[in-house]
């Protein structure tokens, strides 16, 4: 006779995060420091001409629909990478008290930009009129 | 009520400063704060770009000062430092397989580097267009 235990499984959430966490290592290592080079140091300093940046120019990409992709990719995907390894060094760094709510903090701040960025995004493209003049 | 007393290991606050592995270790989840912080900049320009553009410009007039251009510095001394350990921890994730042979651990991050350097050259052609 035999008498099976079954055993209940709870599906973990952690691969969602964890694949957002690998998706925006992997920007964060290709694209970050040129982005950081161009926007933080050539446009400012003037080597790159900041025509090249200019309002126009890039409100212009950023209202085409796969400019404004490009840009949420680009702006907000880091976070959900940056945010779940600040998650993790609060362990490391000995603040154990509230995992629970670090993580919804944690999380809950990359969601937020996200969806910061997404409505601006959506609004200029939607209604270019809106701000502009 | 349990009587029990465990005992409970004490970790020093400064565990990460007594031997290099660690350190680097913690200088690599560190990069993780400037990063964030260089995302909150592009974010926060994104807001100023839907504002119009005397916004956008005031944006990057701000980028201008001096104590900026030394973040931007430090940003990307450590973003380049992410990208080091990132593609040095490449071969763990890619295990490819050619033939019944291992593909070398080196070819794997040359690849990588050779990749970034593509990208890179890349973004500073297409922002000059």
């Amino acid at each position: 006779m035999s008498k099976t235990t079954e055993k209940t499984y709870k599906r973990s959430h952690e691969p969602v995060f964890w694949g957002l966490f690998g998706a925006g290592g992997m920007l964060t290592a290709f694209l970050t420091p040129v982005m950081i080079l161009i926007t933080g140091l050539l446009i400012p300093l003037g080597i790159i001409d900041q025509h090249y940046f200019s309002y126009e120019k890039i409100h212009g990409f950023a209202t085409t629909w796969y400019g404004s992709v490009i840009v949420l990719v680009l702006v907000a995907l880091p976070f959900w990478h940056t945010l779940h390894r600040i998650f993790h060094a609060l362990h490391d760094i000995g603040i154990n008290r509230g995992r629970d709510w670090q993580q919804v903090i944690c999380y809950g701040f990359a969601f937020a930009v996200s969806v910061f960025v997404f409505t601006l995004l959506l609004q200029m493209l939607t209604a270019p009129s809106l701000f502009g003049f | 009520m349990s009587k029990r007393k465990p005992y409970i290991r004490e970790l020093p606050r400064d565990w990460w400063m007594k031997q290099l592995f660690y350190t680097k270790y913690m200088i690599r989840e560190g990069s993780s704060v400037l990063i964030t912080l260089y995302s909150l900049i592009l974010a926060w320009g994104v807001f100023r770009l839907s504002q119009g553009e005397t916004a956008f410009n005031g944006w990057l007039e701000a980028l201008q000062n001096p104590f900026a251009i030394i973040l931007h510095l430090l940003m990307l001394i450590l973003a380049l430092y992410h990208t080091i350990t990132w593609f040095s921890l490449a071969p763990k994730a890619v295990d490819l397989w050619i033939k019944g042979k291992k593909l070398d651990d080196k070819v794997i991050v040359a690849a990588h580097y050779g990749a970034f350097a593509v990208l890179t050259i890349f973004c500073l052609l297409i922002i000059t267009l």
